[in-house]
């Protein structure tokens, strides 16, 4: 970090990127690699490999974004995590320190939703303003930057099959499931100057060896090194600024020490997920964006997705040891094609997703006790374990507002989280539970419990892309349609949610970005 | 093959016999009691008092009220033992020492000291439950026999502030001590020992 370039608060021809996650170091080393300067602000700290530990709790406590946030609506979690909607990280890397590494492309009619479905009554579907085709090539590149291993693009071999994955792998065939995968970001042989996978098993606790894909130790350190990005970490935005005409200008963030400092910008990009990028832009209201900053739609904060999800385990007569090794299990595709026979629009993933003792605990069945869930955890190392990852659609009243009254640490509004099934995200979940059900029978299973969504850790959504200004915030290059020197570069730009993690999308997205914004400043239109 | 009576089936499964693939590496998750270990274990050797090796050997109940007892010196014995009994009925795992449930609780008593309003919960929530059971059973909730009569008091509980304390710390307190995970078959931190890549990620048999 000593050797990082510095730029001075008033030079007005950075980029400032707000955050440092998939979207946002991407896009800062994709610009950086172009030579175009940028200052990226991060909110959390810098912590490097050094400070990870192979421990569930003592790392949700240390990487976590635990700045108070208020779960409303529908869901359990105003129960459950009234809190913790969302289960991301504030740290330099953001979630992509946090991720699993699951990266699944999206599918042809994910991008054309709308066309495809639709008007599904309670649902705010739109299709985006690209197609997949467009977005193939980007596709290619990010799994080749991400490393992802079994593809093409990355040469790397599959990632091996672990104790966890064969128990999986061999129910989903029994129940006639055939396309079943482990689209790991990781390197299942040293690749890019970073090992391969040790087996650890503790991805989502941070990478300690750095075999999966992060942007903490690639891109970030990679954009550094050219001497063209400037990294600030413990910097919290509180506002973007712009002129009268209404050009962004600069951006208004507190330093690590408490100063307020104002960034001079020729262009601002917002990365800081799904609930920070448009609480930012909601925050940053003016005389001239009454209702926010790049919102003469109404639609920032809106049309908050995080997937339809839920969770499951099995318990098996033998021991599996699903800790052992990468987090990530067979993934079951078959039910991600499009087949509205089933009684629901969408598709979902059956991802076999380890978890570790303590949060087997925590999350198997939260508040429960006594001697049912005290025989179930006695079975922990007999345990497989799904994600549902199914698309969720769409909703306007799905949403991040601000607290009227009460404010954070940085004096800014706390945002409030608000999320209500929509029937179809119930059928999905309901539809994969039982499928789980069966797959893990067929193997003999002897108790199948299920277990309720985990806080959200896809976000997405908020700040959607679309072909009109009046259905959305920004068009197809993730730039506003309100202010053109501001853009979106995270999952919040999402039309749809699809049933795939997003982080790939958000990289892809990210790179296609950088080329367009170098290409519109050589044009002198940025 | 015969299997050796005299091994733990979890090794005998080890070994490696020609012509076959060493099997799975299997966990032995069985409490390893130390009877000298135990009684040690209580605290009675770190305050300098001699267990004399002829004194009869203490009741379960009687070591579980020391332990209790010792680590509540600001509630009481009776808080103490009543949050330990509480724990085990909560999540009972009838093979985990009772010196896991102490643990999980005593830092109540150091807390309760610091803190009024988490004094006042527990005082108060403690004081509820065995009205109830006195009520019911016409004992305190500590000397109600049945486990099921016992449940059926939390059951009466389970929604109040005290309660959902008590079972929401217990989550850490008891599933998140290392020192318990071996007994769930569950090893833990990994990346000093290189990972799973040579121990056993790969290596289900019974498939």
């Amino acid at each position: 970090m000593t050797d990082q370039a510095k730029f001075s608060l008033d030079d007005d021809s950075v980029a400032v990127i707000i955050g440092s996650g998939a979207g946002g170091a991407t896009l800062a080393n994709e610009l950086a690699q172009r030579g175009i300067k940028s200052v990226v602000l991060e909110a959390g700290k810098h912590y490097t490999q050094a400070d990870f530990e192979n421990d569930e709790w003592a790392m949700f406590n240390k990487i976590s974004w635990l700045d108070k946030r208020i779960s409303a609506g529908g869901w359990h979690h105003t129960q459950t995590y009234p809190n913790l909607p969302a289960w991301i990280v504030k740290g330099v890397g953001g979630s992509t320190v946090h991720w699993s590494g699951v990266a699944l492309r999206f599918q042809e009619h994910d991008f054309h939703t709308r066309t495809t479905y639709g008007a599904v009554d309670g649902a705010n579907v739109l299709d985006w303003p690209i197609t997949l085709s467009e977005l193939e090539p980007y596709y290619e590149l990010a799994e080749k930057k991400m490393g992802v291993c079994g593809t093409k693009a990355s040469g790397l071999p599959p990632m091996p099959p672990n104790n966890h994955y064969k128990v999986i792998e061999a129910g989903a065939k029994k129940v006639g499931y055939k396309n079943i995968v482990r689209p790991a970001a990781s390197n299942s042989e040293p690749y890019d100057g970073r090992p391969g996978c040790m087996q650890l098993g503790f991805c989502m606790q941070g990478c300690k060896i750095g075999a999966k894909w992060s942007t903490l130790y690639t891109e970030v350190p990679r954009a550094q090194a050219t001497g063209n990005m400037e990294l600030r970490p413990e910097c919290m935005v509180l506002q973007i600024e712009h002129d009268k005409s209404g050009r962004a200008t600069g951006v208004l963030y507190v330093d690590g020490k408490g100063r307020k400092q104002l960034q001079k910008a020729r262009i601002v990009c917002v990365a800081g997920n799904s609930i920070e990028s448009p609480r930012l832009l909601l925050n940053s209201a003016s005389s001239l964006f009454p209702n926010g900053l790049a919102n003469s739609s109404g639609q920032v904060g809106r049309n908050y997705m995080n997937h339809a999800t839920a969770a499951a385990v099995a318990i098996h007569k033998k021991p599996v040891y699903m800790y052992r090794g990468f987090d990530i299990a067979a993934v079951v595709a078959d039910e991600v094609p499009l087949d509205t026979r089933r009684g629901f629009v969408g598709g979902y993933y059956l991802e076999g997703l380890a978890i570790h003792l303590p949060y087997t605990a925590a999350f198997m069945k939260p508040g429960g006790w006594g001697r049912d869930f005290a025989s179930a955890m006695e079975m922990y190392d007999h345990m497989t374990c799904v994600w549902v990852c199914g698309e969720d659609l769409a909703r306007e009243q799905n949403s991040i507002t601000l607290h009227p009254t009460e404010k954070d640490q940085y004096g800014l509004p706390v945002p409030i989280v608000t999320k209500t099934y929509h029937e179809n995200d119930d059928r999905i979940t309901a539809h994969g539970l039982q499928q789980w059900r069966k797959l893990s029978e067929a193997v003999g299973a002897t108790r199948v419990i299920d277990m309720p969504a985990y806080p959200a850790s896809h976000n997405m959504g908020t700040n959607r892309m679309s072909e009109k200004a009046a259905d959305g915030v920004v068009n197809r290059w993730g730039q506003t349609h309100d202010v053109k020197n501001l853009f979106v570069s995270d999952g919040s730009q999402f039309t749809s949610s699809s049933a795939a993690n997003p982080t790939l999308t958000i990289v892809a997205l990210a790179i296609r970005q950088a080329e367009y914004i170098a290409s519109a400043m050589q044009r002198k239109e940025l | 093959m015969k299997l050796n009576p005299f091994k733990p089936a979890g090794q005998a499964a080890n070994d490696a016999s020609p012509g076959h693939e060493p099997a799975m590496r299997v966990l032995d998750k069985a409490p390893r009691v130390q009877r000298r270990g135990f009684l040690r274990g209580s605290g009675l050797g770190a305050i300098g008092v001699v267990v004399l090796p002829a004194a009869p050997a203490l009741s379960k109940e009687a070591a579980r009220a020391l332990t209790a007892d010792q680590s509540f010196t600001h509630l009481g014995k009776h808080a103490g033992r009543t949050l330990v009994r509480m724990a085990r009925d909560i999540y009972p795992h009838d093979k985990l020492p009772d010196k896991f449930y102490v643990q999980a609780e005593a830092p109540y008593d150091g807390l309760a000291k610091k803190d009024a309003a988490l004094k006042k919960l527990l005082v108060e929530g403690l004081q509820d439950l065995d009205q109830r059971a006195r009520k019911q059973h016409g004992t305190p909730y500590l000397q109600v026999k049945a486990e099921s009569d016992r449940v059926a008091l939390l059951r009466g509980i389970e929604s109040t502030p005290f309660f959902k304390k008590i079972q929401g710390d217990l989550v850490t307190g008891l599933y998140n001590n290392k020192e318990l995970w071996p007994l769930f078959g569950y090893e833990g931190s990994s990346w000093q020992k290189g990972g799973y890549l040579h121990r056993g990620f790969d290596d289900l048999d019974w498939l």
